[in-house]
């Protein structure tokens, strides 16, 4: 039974062959990092009835329920979609859509990473490209989730912006700031612009709110970390709307689709055929 | 600067500096002012925002010139 398999199709299905034969490990779909108990509970059900009682966590977030008989596959998809879970992708598509907690949860974030990952996941989860494509939203320069190491890798930062007459000159913000970008000059804290990340630590940390940030995204491109590494590159100055940041990773994902080879990774087609075209399409698609 | 208690968590090592700052700072009453010594690095860079993130006003941070820095934190309950 198993050899008359179409694996190819399968593995759009989220379905990957095992070692053992006629058996595979089902990717399940998830969303920033985030599943609910609900999930959770069918999944654990799912694995215990079917699989070898146990999940596998991916490196991207995902979760996966091996020893899966492939004949079991229809009746597993259907029991696990009763409590709202469906099945992942594999193979040359839009991945899953990771993200750490961001501001929502996490005090050092900047942007709202989830609510940002469920609109990429909307747009393109799933998408028929050349080969694989991931997006990775980490919510500040800590970078817990990686962005550089993705196909489209989203970063939270703030502009900022210093209010003199709410500064106590306390002098927290000066060490805070992990790029010497600040020093105290007359009482008053003075930025070297050229040196700030938009990491927000001085919008942190100051008592007296005298540092206003405007949230924004730090967005790079083309970064694998599998069997090639290379660390996704920054075109574009900080994107400070949402609609320019959609307007970018469309022509990011429409760049890739009209110029890459079956097969070649973004970074790979970046390699053969230059950055000059992916930087002209990028810098139309921020100016509008 | 005034101060009504202090505390010395220049021996400690995160997570240890920034807990011991803290049950330091709940021994005071509301309102006094705790004056914590700490070294430059880590600490200084995070030990003021903790303080900020749980609600208690910052008021000046002191640097010793020895490596030290000393935070002055109103407490506020």
């Amino acid at each position: 039974m198993a050899e008359n398999i179409n694996y190819k199709e399968l593995k759009a299905g989220g379905f990957m062959s095992q070692v053992q034969k006629g058996y595979g490990s089902l990717r399940l779909a998830v969303i920033g990092g985030n599943l609910d108990t609900k999930a959770l509970k069918v999944v654990a059900e799912v694995a215990d009835k079917y699989g070898n009682g146990y999940v596998h966590m991916t490196s991207r977030q995902g979760i996966e329920i091996p020893f899966i008989n492939v004949n079991d596959l229809a009746e597993v998809k259907k029991e696990l979609e009763k409590g709202g879970v469906s099945a992942g992708v594999c193979g040359p598509r839009v991945r899953t859509i990771t993200a750490c907690q961001g501001i929502k949860v996490c005090p050092s974030g900047c942007i709202d990473t989830y609510t940002l990952a469920k609109e990429l996941n909307d747009r393109y989860f799933g998408r028929e490209l050349p080969h694989k494509f991931k997006f990775g939203v980490t919510g500040c320069q800590n970078n817990c989730l990686k962005a550089e190491e993705n196909d489209v890798g989203i970063k939270g930062g703030m502009t900022v912006t210093y209010k003199e007459d709410d500064c106590i000159s306390c002098g927290v913000c000066i060490k805070a700031c992990r790029e010497n970008a600040l020093k105290m000059v007359d009482d008053k804290v003075e930025i070297d612009r050229d040196l700030c990340t938009y990491c927000a630590r001085c919008v942190k940390s100051c008592p007296t709110d005298a540092w206003e940030g405007e949230a924004g995204y730090i967005v790079s491109f083309g970064g694998t970390f599998g069997n090639k590494i290379h660390k996704a590159k920054e075109y574009l100055p900080i994107i400070r709307d949402k609609e320019t940041l959609f307007k970018v990773t469309d022509a990011a994902i429409d760049y890739f689709e009209a110029n890459a080879n079956k097969s070649e990774r973004f970074r790979a087609t970046l390699e053969r055929i230059g950055e000059e075209g992916l930087k002209e399409a990028l810098n139309k698609a921020y100016q509008g | 600067m005034e101060f009504d208690e202090s505390v010395d968590i220049t021996d400690k090592v995160c997570p240890l500096t920034f807990v011991t700052a803290k049950v330091a700072i709940e021994e005071l009453d509301e309102g006094q002012v705790l004056a914590v010594r700490m070294n430059d690095g880590e600490p200084v860079q995070n030990v003021p925002r903790s303080f900020k993130e749980d609600g208690h006003r910052i008021l000046k941070l002191l640097d010793n010139e020895d490596g030290t820095y000393t935070l002055f934190v109103r407490k506020v309950e």
